[in-house]
């Protein structure tokens, strides 16, 4: 028999990481804005990106829709006790979703403003998103089927790490976005700013690894204690090749690989958080099996999911596909 | 701040807000999607250039409107977890998996069609891009299928059991899906949705004749949009009766108080049509009413007994008020709408239908109808279902989080305070672009200027696509 419950921690995850593999650059785009003042360069920024954006952030509703289907005691319970952030995030998404068409729809001046509005929605969005990860690796408190904490119980130090950490991730996958699908003085400057922007991440990476095993015995145990180290020492091996990958790229300037293996780095960060977590859902309360649906809910949305996942995968390819290539100034795509 | 507030109406009225908000655009982009599609096909079946020129000019709008229901639309997915914890974990087992399917077979068919269908005429080719459009229409739809599905089991719950921990699971998922009143609240909702975008278009049609009869787009427009209330306004009438009735079956209770029947009337109800609901004293002060009329429109006979609300405990009472009035708010503009459908017809038949001021005028007064008439139908239902989220079974009260006011009220005053800056410049955006009229070779979103001149006619873009 299979076990749902792993099954759709599994597809959850899966669809919280295709958000940050395809809003994650989305939104470093805006957070990077302030660094290009040129309009010109600031239009072939965001042509890079409108045709997708609104499918990248179609796979937060699904992290969200699905969490509620598949573990409606997690969402009830991670929900209010990420009340401030997951508002700021909105919040943060408003001004930067409606910027994408208000920009082109004004004089010059109120263009600066849904500029300034672009950056910094993106900015709260990724500070919030990192915010609510340190908060949830933290724990937090659940009495019965509630939370029953306060409401900014999620600000602590190691929080407003994380929401550093992601914050500057994302500005990475946007710089290197960039060297991938622009060209001339803008790709220089873009890529520059990803040396530095690797830099930062490395350290946000190595900052939080110490800091998460402080946090509970239990990140400990399960990353230093025989017989985990088996499986959790490749992770930080790993990081450390695609480091050294991702340096060569840079070196050599290449268009492609650095984009690519940025994500990689998050992909491991990610894997290395899964490995934290398992089996709570909410850290030190709640496990998958606890906060799991009923069966037959799993399994009527599993035939939809097993189904449709494949299709949207294959036509989100295809648009893609369409816009692919450099982005040149005045004529959106050539 | 909102010390001393009660958290759950401040709950209840930062959904009301939001969603009040977020209902404005889907009504607005279900309808302009399928007429895009229409457009779009006419415009490849027929070769004519108003029609692609008609079809750039309201795609423009479609972007801006789809934008600002897809932000709003993110905020409605997450609220509620954050302001109604305790509904997700009871309901989550049951309308989770819907919503989940809302977003699998719809938001992702959208948003995955949108950008070929905004920026990709050039890069596809015409038949590739009347697909994009064809499942960006489609998607609206289903969309709209789920939604209401979800909202409609709340209204009339069945296939369903309850758990050990107190949820609700699924018994059936045949019958959650298609529960009683799902049917008649979709062709109810999807006949609004259409008749909405139909009155905008014509509005922005008569607004442009009113300047210029002989302009090709607009005259194209008004007259498509004419016809679409002719046929669809009693159409929906009719529909809108049958969900009334469909709801006497399984809310008797809010229809008493759609009806202002705080009295049963043992030898036939009356009609009351307007009248102030005293909901202290449980009486319609000052009524206007027609005897026996109520009864002959919900049961058929003059005479039929109509229980009224002092059948049911005041605790389960809805806000009769505010149901009263919103209900007629709805049914009066249905009947101008349907008046409207039938003055066009008429003109239309004395070939004054480009050339008649009072028509011209009447059909841009009637512009923001439709929104008016949604909200209103919105609120009716849902407030006709109160004090409950699933209908009968779990109480609003006890499906608030365990969130102090202070918090649920600064969110409030913060979307308020958003939704107010960026919706009206959103809207203030849309009717820019209605100002002008449509004209030949109009242009897509901006940023797909063309190099070449594609895009005119079916078969220059083919040769374009196919040089290229």
């Amino acid at each position: 028999m299979i076990d749902l419950a792993i099954v759709w921690a599994f597809i959850i995850a899966f669809a919280v990481f295709v958000y940050i593999v395809m809003d994650g650059f989305d939104l470093g785009l805006g957070i990077l804005f302030p660094l290009f003042p040129r309009k010109a360069d600031r239009d072939v920024i965001m042509n890079s990106v409108a045709p997708v954006w609104d499918g990248n952030e179609t796979w937060l509703v699904l992290g969200g829709g699905g969490l509620m289907a598949a573990f409606p005691l997690a969402y009830a319970v991670l929900m209010p006790a990420l009340y401030t952030p997951v508002i700021a995030m909105l919040v943060g998404l408003i001004f930067r979703g409606v910027a994408f068409e208000f920009r082109w729809r004004t004089t010059q001046r109120e263009r600066n403003r849904w500029d300034v509005a672009f950056f910094g929605g993106s900015l709260v969005a990724a500070l919030a998103q990192g915010v609510a990860l340190g908060a949830i690796l933290q724990g937090v408190h659940v009495e019965g089927r509630q939370y029953a904490g306060g409401w900014w119980d999620w600000l602590t130090p190691f929080s407003v790490l994380t929401g550093i950490s992601v914050l500057v991730g994302y500005a990475l996958l946007g710089a290197t976005w960039l060297v991938m699908k622009t060209e001339g003085a803008l790709r220089e400057k873009a890529y520059q700013l990803s040396w530095v922007l690797l830099f930062a991440m490395l350290g946000a990476i190595v900052a939080v690894s110490l800091a998460t095993p402080f946090l509970s015995v239990q990140y400990t145990q399960r990353w230093f204690t025989w017989p985990n180290i088996i499986l959790t020492a490749p992770v930080p091996l790993a990081v450390a090749a695609v480091t050294g990958l991702l340096l060569r790229s840079l070196a050599n300037k290449y268009d492609y690989q650095p984009f690519f293996l940025t994500l990689a780095l998050f992909l491991l960060s990610y894997a290395g958080l899964g490995i934290s977590m398992y089996p709570y859902i909410v850290p030190q309360s709640i496990t998958i099996w606890e906060a799991a649906s009923p069966p037959n809910s799993q399994i009527f949305m599993l035939v939809g999911v097993a189904i449709l996942i494949p299709l949207i995968l294959a036509y989100t390819g295809w648009a893609y596909w369409v816009f692919r290539g450099k982005v040149r100034p005045g004529g959106g795509y050539h | 701040m909102f010390e001393g507030w009660d958290a759950v109406a401040l709950a209840r009225a930062q959904f009301a807000f939001t969603m009040s908000f977020h209902i404005i655009f889907p009504a607005f982009s279900i309808g302009l999607a399928s007429y895009l599609a229409v457009l779009e096909a006419l415009w490849l079946w027929t070769g004519r250039e108003v029609f692609i020129n008609l079809f750039h000019y309201w795609l423009k709008i479609f972007a801006v409107a789809f934008g600002m229901g897809v932000v709003s639309g993110i905020v409605m997915s997450y609220q509620f977890g954050t302001n109604w914890s305790a509904f997700s974990d009871k309901t989550g087992p049951v309308i989770g998996p819907l919503m989940a399917y809302e977003v699998l077979t719809a938001f992702f068919l959208e948003a995955g069609f949108l950008g070929v269908m905004l920026f990709g005429l050039n890069r596809v080719g015409p038949r590739l891009h009347f697909l994009a459009t064809l499942m960006v229409a489609i998607g609206t739809l289903i969309s709209a299928f789920w939604i209401l599905s979800s909202n409609s089991w709340m209204q009339t719950p069945t296939g369903y059991a309850v758990n050990a921990s107190g949820q609700f699971v699924a018994a059936d998922w045949l019958k959650v899906v298609f529960n009683p009143s799902f049917p008649y609240r979709l062709v109810h909702m999807v006949l609004a949705a259409y008749l909405t975008t139909a009155l905008v278009v014509g509005a922005v049609g008569a607004y442009h004749l009113l300047r210029d009869q002989h302009l090709a787009g607009p005259r194209v427009m008004f007259s498509m949009a004419m016809w679409m209330a002719t046929f669809v306004a009693p159409i929906q009438i009719l529909a809108g009766d049958q969900h009334g009735l469909n709801t006497l079956e399984h809310q008797p209770v809010k229809i008493m108080a759609m009806e202002g029947h705080y009295q049963s009337h043992k030898d036939g109800a009356p009609l009351i049509l307007f009248g102030w609901p005293n909901q202290t004293a449980g009486r319609i002060d000052f009524a206007v009413e027609i005897p026996k009329l109520g009864s002959v429109i919900l049961k058929h006979s003059p005479t039929a007994p109509m229980a009224g609300l002092d059948t049911v405990p005041r605790e389960n009472w809805p806000p009769v008020p505010i149901t009263f009035w919103s209900f007629r708010i709805m049914v009066g503009l249905g009947f101008l709408m349907m008046g409207l459908g039938l003055l066009s017809a008429w003109m239309r038949w004395r070939g004054q239908l480009y050339s008649s001021r009072f028509l011209h005028s009447f059909a841009m007064l009637m512009g923001p109808a439709g929104f008016i008439a949604v909200l209103a139908g919105w609120i009716t239902t849902e407030t006709g279902r109160q004090p409950f989220t699933v209908y009968g079974l779990l109480r609003t009260a006890d499906s608030a989080s365990p969130l102090a006011a202070p918090a649920v009220g600064s969110s409030l005053l913060a979307f308020v305070i958003v939704y107010f800056a960026v919706f009206t410049a959103g809207v203030i955006y849309l009717l820019r672009l209605m100002a002008a009229p449509p004209h030949p070779g109009e242009a897509g979103p901006p940023r797909d200027v063309p190099a070449r001149a594609a895009g005119i006619t079916p078969a220059a873009a083919a040769a374009a696509e196919s040089a290229s």
